[in-house]
């Protein structure tokens, strides 16, 4: 498979200023060196604990942020050279056509849109910035792009407010995919829906996947949610990759303890389903001082003393199985006994 | 089993400028002592009016225009049961929090920032156990292990046996007004310390003595959520009532509060009911639930039922909208969305978007009917 984007030891802190000096007195690592590859056409799922950096991810992936350090590769779809988008200008990446092609599309329908413009403006702002259409061919457009998520012209007209919550998610990725991108950010695009509306989205989702040949990085906490649309889930922990692997694979053997964790505590809509829980004692730590040696120790009940001491890297254990873990080979053992 | 909380035909109103908004259209249901009910729907179907309603604490404009709703606080005796919309504002006072409590999605509305966690909890022992504690402390008086200076002692005994009588009297507040006698408190303020202390470790918080010094900052909302479940659970109310309590956290923190209450439920709280739009939660830890759209009760059955063989269309299809763990095909979204309930639908409010949908559906409000073993379903089409 071709990649469509790569990130090298990406890193994004956020400086805690304080004092009369207003001198930066330390960092929120929010994203602390991860290394990612994705590839096309595929729907890479991101899952972990809120705060742990997800949404961070995906706004430096698209350069709605700027990263601390590291590198996002950019490979073009015809054999064209890869380029590093992390250090371009925001000019240099629109002349090169790439901005168009990453878009991004949030949680909250209510606050991602301009309240006082009309569904027609709101759409045509990013295939303004694009290309230069008469306003009929615009309008065409428009329509069509309404159709294909499942709205209609009659809607051209009126304000966000007057939609339902599942309808200006639909705008909201009408407008995402206005500008014909290849690479679509979804943080939560469902978390604030209900449950038979998320159904609509996500089919609706999975439709324009198959349909635009998009390449998709879904970021959500509900682990059902990333089962049912990823082909590959990566789990994410205070600012890093723990574990990464085929969808299928992390939930018939996880192999990080902290993945093991998160799917045993899935509450499962299905009253005969009884699984064996593994209860984490405590939260999870503060991003401004994260834990030496394995970010997870502090919550570990598999710790030893070099977890503490030394940091893990994300290895390959299988073919694209990969985790963060010093004691990955037995911890898998202990778990299914 | 013997019924704890019964509510019939309950209809609550907001009076809103755009209209009538009928939040709640004659629902009645019924809770068992010792059973975990799960009250589920999609949001804005009424499940948090229908909580207020029971409490009485509808906010403004809303106002509960007809029905009952009845408790029975003892198991045995169901002459001692109340309608509780007949009842005083001061007895419902001085119910909530001691027999029925209640905690809602977000622990910081509860909690006051400003004070320690410790006064928060014994706040409520010191309303709904003073005089209770007040005897206690009076016999303990009274032992002769205590070392109070006879006269002091002599003193302090009367003090808390009017207290216990009747503690508004006059007398108290007098002497809460001079700084010497003030002392007399004392005691009852550390009595309700050492029980807030003890209900938190009953919740396996480790460190009680730490946590009760610490204000509500300093926690986490995981932590914080413990500590409003603690202050609910400070009485030993008959029911717990909780709304969306675990709905804003993380999986791994909300696996903690649920095993929390599941093992609660064995010591401290008989009866729980669960409010939660997500059907995961209701499948781990309620043994019977009703299902709620747009202000109806549709369906009402144990938990095994209602995930095996649901009845109702409207619960077929949220059951079949919700992704599995083991999820064949594509899930089966509902067509529409929710009505707005100034005007709703006429007839079964579910009409417009279900499958079986038939003329006297759009005519008359089905009733719930007992179809099975102790499941009821509101349907014409069954
Ligand atoms: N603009 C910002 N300034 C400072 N800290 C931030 C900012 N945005 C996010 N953070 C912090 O970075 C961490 C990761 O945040 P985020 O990426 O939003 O997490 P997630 O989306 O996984 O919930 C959090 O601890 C958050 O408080
Ligand atoms: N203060 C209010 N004013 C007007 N309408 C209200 C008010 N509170 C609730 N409602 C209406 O009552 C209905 C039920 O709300 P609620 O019980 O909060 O839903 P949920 O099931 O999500 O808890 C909603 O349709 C809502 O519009
Ligand atoms: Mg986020
Ligand atoms: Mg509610």
């Amino acid at each position: 498979m071709k990649k469509i984007l790569e990130l090298k030891n990406l890193k994004k802190h956020y400086p805690v200023i304080s004092g009369v000096l207003r001198r930066q007195v330390n960092s929120v690592k929010a994203l602390d060196g991860i290394d990612l590859d994705i590839y096309r056409g595929e729907c890479l799922g991101m899952v972990g604990e809120s705060g742990c950096g997800k949404t961070t991810t995906g706004k430096v992936i698209i350069r709605l942020q700027d990263p601390t350090s590291g590198h996002t590769i950019y490979h073009p779809e015809s054999n064209g050279l890869p380029a590093d988008i992390s250090s371009m200008s925001r000019r240099a990446m629109k002349k090169a056509g790439i901005r168009g092609k990453l878009q991004m599309v949030f949680q909250d329908p209510a606050t991602s849109m301009n309240p006082r413009m009309l569904v027609k403006h709101i759409i045509a702002e990013p295939i303004r910035e694009q290309v230069r259409l008469g306003s009929r061919e615009l309008e065409d457009r428009i329509t069509g792009l309404l159709e294909l998520v499942g709205l209609s012209k009659s809607h051209l007209l009126r304000y966000p407010h007057e939609f339902s919550g599942g309808q200006r998610q639909r705008i909201a990725v009408a407008r995402a995919i206005a500008v014909n991108p290849e690479f679509i950010v979804l943080d939560e695009p469902t978390s604030a829906l209900d449950v038979s509306v998320q159904a609509q989205i996500l089919n609706l989702l999975r439709k324009l996947q198959k349909e635009l040949g998009l390449t998709y990085l879904f970021i959500t906490h509900h682990l059902l949610v990333v089962k049912y649309i990823s082909n590959r889930v990566a789990v994410m922990y205070l600012g890093k990759i723990v574990e990464i692997a085929d969808t299928r694979d992390i939930f018939s053997h996880p192999l990080h303890p902290y993945t093991h964790a998160l799917l045993s505590g899935i509450p499962v809509p299905d009253a005969e389903h009884k699984s064996r829980r593994m209860i984490l004692t405590g939260d999870v730590p503060s991003p401004l001082n994260p834990p030496d040696g394995c970010r997870f120790h502090t919550r570990c009940p598999f710790v030893t003393d070099q977890c503490r001491k030394r940091e893990p890297l994300l290895e390959t254990v299988q073919d694209g199985h990969k985790a963060a873990c010093h004691r990955k080979s037995e911890i898998q053992k202990q778990l299914v006994l | 089993m013997a019924k704890l909380l019964e509510t019939i035909d309950l209809v609550t109103n907001f009076h809103t400028y755009e209209g009538i908004v009928n939040a709640l259209n004659k629902v009645s249901l019924f809770a068992d002592h010792g059973v975990t009910f799960g009250l589920v729907g999609e949001s804005g179907c009424g499940k948090s009016v229908f909580v207020r309603s029971v409490m009485r604490i509808v906010q403004e404009p809303g106002m509960i225009e007809g029905g009952k709703v009845i408790l029975f606080p003892d198991k045995k005796e169901t002459k001692t049961a109340v309608n509780l919309l007949d009842q005083s504002e001061a007895y419902m006072e001085s119910l909530r929090g001691d027999l029925i409590s209640m905690i809602f999605q977000e622990p910081n509305a509860a909690l006051n920032p400003i004070m320690s966690i410790g006064e928060q909890v014994a706040e409520s022992f010191l309303f709904h156990r003073k005089q209770e504690m007040c005897r206690k402390i009076a016999e303990e008086l009274d032992s002769s292990e205590c070392r109070t200076i006879p006269l002091l002692r002599h003193f302090q005994k009367s003090v808390y046996q009017i207290a216990e009588k009747n503690p508004d009297a006059f007398v108290l507040k007098l002497l809460s007004r001079i700084p010497v006698l003030k002392r007399w408190e004392k005691r009852l303020i550390q009595e309700a310390m050492d029980r807030s202390a003890e209900i938190i470790g009953k919740l396996g918080i480790p460190n009680p003595e730490d946590i009760l010094r610490s204000y509500p900052h300093n926690l986490s909302g995981g932590m914080k959520q413990r500590i409003v479940i603690a202050i609910a659970l400070a009485c030993s109310p008959i029911l717990l009532i909780a709304d969306e309590a675990t709905s804003n956290l993380d999986v791994t923190i909300q696996a903690q509060i649920l095993e929390m209450l599941r093992q609660l439920k064995h010591t401290e709280i008989s009866s729980i009911l669960f409010i939660t739009h997500d059907l995961g939660v209701v499948a781990e830890i309620c043994d019977r639930v009703g299902v709620m759209y747009a202000g109806n009760l549709c369906e009402v059955a144990d938990v095994r039922d209602i995930f095996r063989s649901p009845r109702h269309p409207y619960t077929y299809a949220l059951l079949s909208s919700v992704p599995r763990l083991f999820q064949e095909g594509e899930l089966q979204s509902i067509e529409g969305s929710v009505p707005n309930l100034i005007s709703p639908p006429s007839g079964c409010r579910f009409h417009p978007r279900c499958p079986r949908a038939g003329d006297i559906c759009r005519e008359k409000l089905p009733e719930l009917e007992e179809v099975g073993n102790n499941h009821y379903v509101a349907c014409w089409k069954i």
